[in-house]
């Protein structure tokens, strides 16, 4: 199974790093009112089926992909 | 009788840097500094633990995330869950929250830049055993050098930290950007403290600042009256 995470800052925290991306965009004309900066984590996986490997992956979330104090996630198996 | 020498081991992580200053200012401050290798499921017998600063696995995924993982972090757990003293900084702080031993997380600087630095402190606790040589309400220089220090835990958990006493230092001074100024907190026992700033490099005048010294030199203490109770 293949599955795809994406993994975002959560609402309300601040993300220097989508503001530097933002006012970069910006600089070229384009006209951004806000940018924030995520990370997507790709994975191939041993599951039975869909369901099992979205209860895997979202498992993989709580205790390493994301930092539940900051951050998202949204699992996505691709299949 | 000469007084005991406590035994302060320091894990070395791949990518940790300041391991080697760690176990010389420990030396200096009359502690045994034992060197502590991160494949060591079992630590040799410890009175306290320094996670020392770096880059732990290249700070891969979020700083501290994968060094969590290592055998010798899960053995200082088991070692904090008995009571023991665990001092992390810089990396060593990230480590410990991540490993859910303190509370928060350490994200960018909010400018983005490494800071690099001495920066002024408040000493909110002095009750601690890291913090029994300072005075609470003081303020001690120690210099940091991080690009990932900005400690943050959302408002309620802000709320119980704060209610709790677990801030420990605040910076004096506009750094990192971190909520409320923090600079240090311990876990609510008081037996687990984690900083940005680097007390290893503050332990003589000639660099500048030997306030670092106060901090280490409580932890020793502290180390010492435990072998003391124990003998």
């Amino acid at each position: 199974m293949r599955a795809t995470v994406l993994v975002r800052p959560k609402e309300g925290i601040l993300d220097p790093q989508g503001d530097a991306v933002g006012n970069a965009l910006g600089h070229l004309g384009f006209s951004v009112s806000s940018a924030r900066v995520g990370r997507v984590v790709d994975l191939e996986l041993d599951a039975a089926d869909a369901d099992d490997a979205r209860t895997q992956v979202e498992e993989m979330c709580r205790q390493l992909l994301a930092n539940a104090l900051i951050e998202s996630y949204e699992v996505e198996i691709v299949g | 009788m000469a007084s005991p020498q406590p035994r302060i081991g320091v894990v070395t992580y791949p990518g940790s840097q300041d391991d080697r200053d760690a176990l010389w200012a420990l030396s200096a401050l009359d502690a045994e500094a034992v060197p502590v290798w991160h494949e060591e499921a079992e630590l040799p017998d410890l009175d306290a633990v320094v996670l020392p600063g770096g880059f732990s696995y290249g700070d891969y995924l979020r700083c501290g995330a994968i060094a969590r993982f290592s055998p010798a972090t899960a053995a200082v757990c088991a070692f904090a869950e008995e009571g023991g003293l665990v001092l992390g900084i810089c990396n060593g702080f990230q480590i410990l929250c991540e490993a859910g031993l303190l509370p928060g997380v350490l994200l960018r600087n909010e400018s983005l830049r490494f800071i690099c630095r001495d920066v002024a402190l408040v000493v909110e606790r002095d009750d601690l055993p890291f913090t029994s040589r300072l005075a609470a309400g003081t303020r001690i220089t120690v210099p940091v050098k991080h690009g990932d220090g900005r400690w943050f835990a959302p408002p309620e958990l802000l709320g119980e930290v704060e209610a709790n006493r677990q801030v420990v230092l605040r910076y004096d001074e506009p750094c990192n950007g971190s909520v409320a100024s923090v600079a240090g907190v311990c876990n609510e026992r008081g037996n687990v403290m984690g900083l940005m700033p680097h007390p290893e490099h503050a332990v003589d005048p000639l660099l500048g600042s030997a306030d670092g010294a106060l901090i280490l030199a409580s932890l020793v203490d502290a180390a010492r009256d435990r072998v003391l109770a124990v003998t």
